[in-house]
């Protein structure tokens, strides 16, 4: 198989969640678009893997081992994510991300919504 | 130190496995288009099982097993699941919310479609020529997995299993009901004119995260020390 197959693909999987953390509002479908970006990545590891295990002698099996751990990492972050999420919306009522803007600097609300990655800052505060 | 392929390999005569891996990541990429772009919220979620099961999929065409079921096993069964708990707790509405996009979705398109375009640009220039052989053992099984996970990775591994109990109890924490004498008064004006409805719901999701991660570290450490043996 050619590595361009699996590395075009992952990289057209991440612009998608890169995509969809840009523009997504509600912070869970936020969350959604990290995991398909995590997802992208593990694929380039698992596919880099397999070729370098193939042609190299001997390797570490480093990239499907460094899956393991993106994926462990993965499910502790969407554990955390979704209680920060939680968290919020109790605190709030709302999970919208655009309207979670106490720590932007400068302009009061009504303007356009220009900045969006905030919220996990002002969450645990 | 790149053995490119001494035999030439076409693109335009592709074998059985890469027809195979084409219309399965046509199948992924599709569904991960329609979960960040569809305004249902829990349709998104479902898509995103297709997405997920798709590269479980891609996993198990270039030759890595475990790595496919330990997908299968955490994020089709448990990361989605905890993503539709979490909407059902912040009550998502059911049906089309016009509002799940936010006003920057232009830029975002604007630079999602650049990124991408550089991107496939780099790569495909870059590994144009590169080719993986798919014959002989598999490099992914579960034999080849536990020996070098647990030959050459065992202080990361445990370093892991300490991150997930930190994990657990930071979820728990955070989650938590806040004592009554102890929550602190708002910090600021903005979040008393919000008045936050009492969630209905929030009594329950400790318990509820607490056994989805338990199970998640379960399932993990077992497969894996499975796989050791």
């Amino acid at each position: 198989m050619h590595l361009a197959y699996p590395a075009v693909l992952s990289a057209l999987l991440f612009c998608t969640g890169l995509y969809g953390v840009l523009a997504r509002r509600n912070a869970i479908l936020v969350l959604m678009s990290v995991e398909l970006m995590l997802n992208a990545v593990n694929l380039n590891l698992v596919a880099f893997d397999v070729w370098l295990s193939k042609t190299a002698r001997d390797t570490l099996h480093s990239g499907q081992a460094l899956t393991l751990f993106t994926i462990a990492i993965a499910a502790a972050e969407i554990g955390i994510g979704l209680a920060i999420v939680l968290a919020v919306y109790r605190n709030r009522g709302t999970s919208d991300i655009d309207r979670l803007r106490d720590t932007a600097e400068g302009h009061e609300d009504g303007t356009p919504p220009d900045e969006a990655a905030d919220e996990k800052a002002e969450a645990t505060a | 130190m790149t053995p490119l392929a001494q035999a030439p390999h076409g693109f335009l005569s592709p074998t059985g496995v890469e027809i195979a891996f084409l219309l399965v990541g046509l199948v992924t990429f599709g569904a991960a288009l329609v979960t960040v772009t569809t305004r249902q919220l829990v349709h998104a979620a479902l898509w995103l099982v297709v997405a997920l099961g798709g590269l479980a999929v891609e996993y198990l065409l270039l030759t890595a097993e475990f790595i496919a079921w330990v997908q299968v096993l955490i994020y089709v069964g448990s990361v989605v699941v905890l993503l539709l708990f979490g909407l059902m707790l912040t009550k998502a509405p059911i049906g089309r919310s016009p509002d799940a996009d936010s006003g920057n979705r232009w830029v975002a398109l604007v630079v999602a479609v650049a990124a991408a375009a550089a991107l496939v640009w780099v790569v495909v220039d870059a590994f144009r020529t590169t080719w993986i052989n798919l014959d002989g053992a598999a490099a992914g099984s579960t034999k080849v997995t536990g020996a070098s996970l647990f030959q050459n990775w065992v202080l990361p591994f445990e370093a892991l299993s300490v991150l997930l109990l930190a994990a657990l109890v930071g979820a728990i924490v955070l989650s938590r009901k806040a004592k009554a004498e102890s929550a602190p008064p708002p910090v600021n004006g903005r979040a008393v004119t919000q008045s936050s409805p009492s969630v209905t719901g929030s009594g329950i999701h400790p318990i509820v995260q607490r056994a989805e991660k338990k199970t998640e570290k379960k399932t993990e450490q077992e497969s894996e020390q499975e796989g050791a043996r």
